[in-house]
């Protein structure tokens, strides 16, 4: 068993006609993940790649039966798309839009936490599942899905998309197979954290270890090392740290918006410290996640 | 977008929160008060009093010199075009308020002391008990009856109460209302006759929600606001120009450094780790930047001519993650003709190209036909970045 989407998940995706989204959703569906309608307003009676497009949420549930939803509309209406997921009873949702406004974004967490919801994202590439399963843009086209991800027993949690893949592909040059990559998403509130997603790896009998790619910003992974202590989790956890040379250079703003250092908290080298502190594996190179994983499996 | 403290404090005055009455004046010459004032230099910093950028002043024609005085001396890196002119408040006790976004809890956050003033970090380090910490709700925000709760738990009682929880109410609506991701009064004065007045305040609006507050997203294009900041260098700016020849993908973020090994580099996490690795091996970068979302040929091109044209660099590194949505190919073209285009040669210039992925075949046909040495995706990004270091110091 995967985490989050297994094999036989059937799926929706609200945004399908715009072109990034049918572009995903033709990979997708290459993928053996089963799309079974879109969602645009206004698009009723189209099809996208052979999926059937409806106006509403609602309209596509009289038709057909879902259980996830990926979300890739302009961002102001992302706040609304995630809603009309959730008042329809989709469990799963994968919000690919980036540069959503915060207080949406924390505004449909606190529906989807009360309906018992779980959101990937906002800003994710989305999550593979090797062999089984793709939601969202992870991995691109088929065949390069192919090459990167193969399935096994070693989880990904990345806060890169690109890196997602890159990690995967890593593992599997090196004969090591995933279970279930998971780009978390770039902004600094995302729907499933590394907090949130560690318990679902450490509870699923298929993940053996876990790979963790961070970047300097916020304190997800200064919480995690905490839970990790206080929970007493056993999974071998492997963190890689990227951005180290930015401690050096405080107040610069890169690309990624949660990779902003504030003041003293958040530094590539105070997450390296409390991870080491909790007994999470730090990569020191790139290579030598490898390395690490095969001392720990 | 952080707003400066008049600003600030004009969308405190909009939810009746008081403030010191006072004037924003950009010279000397326009300075109309009388009698003892404050003068604040407009700067988006916080700890200002600290720095010499709060004065007190007892007379008109004081007043008039330190404003000159203001504007004309840096703090911390930032020269103020705008000096906030108030009234001297007696203060008698001094609160903190503030409203955040909890990432961990994903809920907002109020935080209350009443013990506000210049050292209310060192009190969250040294006594966090004196900071009410309170999580809420979007769709609940918090009502007066909350906020009272807060204010109470702190030990406060009487009208303080009823004023404070009044103002604590407010904030939160200010904070949801202006898609701000934090907004803090600090202090927050109790004067001498009982009235409560925000003395400064400090309020930055998301800036991705910046498209439904226009009002507030136009002053970043005034150029009297201040000056200062992290000065973008010529070479960061031209290479901002390049990266909107077209808006077909990324070629650019870039930031200046003194090494000598020339860096395109892809897309954000990657381009974290591949300089992280080039540093690692003792390589001395000449930039940071970030290309991604499948650029142009053309602005590869004119990135790569733009790196090779920066004094003694020598050799350029071209290293992504396996890429799916920009395309090989392109990247490949782009460097070869920006390279061959800058009168260098191809087989020499380039340290190493390693991107792997989408039209990787394409690509990889057109670097051997230069002799560019590439890799494949069995080199992890931080063996690419060795060989490139190595390869450099031949």
């Amino acid at each position: 068993m995967a985490i989050l989407a297994g094999r036989d998940i059937r799926v929706i995706i609200q945004g399908i006609t715009g072109r990034e989204a049918a572009s995903f959703t033709k990979d997708m569906l290459d993928y053996g993940t089963r799309v079974v309608a879109g969602v645009t307003p206004g698009k009723q009676g189209q099809e996208v790649h052979g999926v059937p497009v409806y106006d509403t949420v609602r309209r596509a549930l009289k038709r057909h039966t879902a259980d996830a939803s990926v979300i890739s509309v302009p961002p102001g209406m992302v706040r609304e798309a995630v809603l009309e997921a959730l008042e329809n009873g989709i469990k799963l949702l994968v919000v690919v839009s980036e540069r959503v406004p915060r207080k949406d974004v924390i505004d449909f967490l606190e529906v989807a936490r009360e309906q018992d919801a779980r959101v990937i994202g906002p800003n994710t590439l989305g999550i593979i599942s090797p062999e089984r399963v793709k939601l969202g843009m992870a991995g691109g086209p088929v065949d390069d899905v192919k090459k990167a991800y193969v399935p096994g027993n070693v989880g990904i949690a990345s806060r890169s998309g690109g890196m997602t893949t890159e990690i995967a592909n890593l593992l599997t040059t090196h004969g090591i197979g995933q279970s279930t990559c998971i780009g978390v998403g770039g902004d600094p509130v995302v729907g499933s954290n590394f907090l949130d997603l560690i318990p679902l790896f450490d509870q699923d009998p298929e993940t053996e270890a876990v790979v963790l790619f961070c970047e300097p910003g916020g304190i997800i992974e200064e919480s995690l090392a905490e839970m990790v202590i206080s929970q007493r989790i056993a999974l071998p956890i492997v963190g890689f740290i990227a951005g180290r040379f930015m401690d050096d250079m405080p107040g610069v703003r890169f690309g990624h918006a949660a990779t902003i250092v504030e003041g003293d908290k958040g530094t590539a080298k105070g997450k390296v410290e409390s991870f080491k502190e909790a007994g999470i594996h730090v990569a020191e190179s790139f290579s030598d996640i490898v390395k690490i994983l095969r001392d720990v499996m | 977008m952080r707003l400066l403290e008049h600003e600030s404090k004009e969308i405190l005055g909009r939810y009746s929160i008081p403030t010191p009455k006072g004037d924003v004046v950009g010279s000397a010459e326009e300075f109309n008060m009388d009698g003892p004032v404050m003068l604040k230099a407009q700067i988006p910093l916080g700890g200002r009093g600290k720095s010499g950028g709060v004065i007190e002043v007892s007379s008109a024609g004081e007043a008039k010199e330190k404003i000159e005085h203001l504007l004309s001396t840096p703090i911390r890196g930032y020269r103020a075009r705008k000096i906030l002119v108030e009234e001297v408040i007696a203060v008698s006790q001094e609160f903190f308020m503030a409203v955040t976004y909890d990432t961990v809890a994903k809920d907002p956050l109020v935080i209350f002391s009443k013990e506000g003033g210049v050292d209310i970090e060192d009190l969250s380090a040294t006594q966090p008990e004196k900071l009410q910490k309170e999580l809420f709700t979007v769709r609940a925000r918090l009502p007066q009856y909350r906020a009272r709760e807060i204010v109470s738990e702190a030990g406060i009682s009487g009208r303080k109460l009823l004023g404070l929880g009044a103002i604590l109410s407010k904030l939160v609506d200010i904070f949801l209302d202006y898609d701000a991701t934090v907004v803090e009064i600090n202090p927050l004065a109790l004067t001498g006759d009982g009235k409560l007045v925000a003395l400064d305040c400090h309020l930055e609006i998301d800036d991705d929600a910046l498209y439904r507050h226009k009002d507030q997203a136009e002053k970043l294009s005034l150029h009297d606001r201040y000056e200062g900041g992290r000065k973008s260098t010529d070479f960061e700016l031209r290479a901002a120009e390049i990266d909107n020849l077209d808006h077909r993908g990324v070629a650019g973020r870039m930031i200046e450094f003194d090494g000598l090994l020339g860096l395109i580099i892809g897309g954000g996490g990657a381009s974290l780790t591949a300089f992280d690795a080039v540093r690692q091996h003792g390589g001395r970068p000449a930039n940071y930047c970030e290309i991604g979302g499948n650029p142009s040929v053309l602005k590869v091109k004119e990135l790569t001519k733009h790196i090779l044209a920066k004094r003694g660099v020598e050799k350029i590194a071209i290293i992504m993650n396996v890429v799916s949505n920009t395309r090989v190919d392109l990247v490949a073209r782009g460097v070869v003709k920006g390279i061959l285009e800058a009168g260098r040669v191809p087989s020499d210039t380039v340290a190493v190209f390693r991107v792997p992925g989408a039209w990787e075949e394409e690509g990889f046909k057109i670097l051997s036909k230069y002799g560019v040495p590439y890799c494949d995706r069995s080199v992890s990004i931080d063996e690419a970045a060795k060989m490139a270091v190595e390869r450099t110091r031949c």
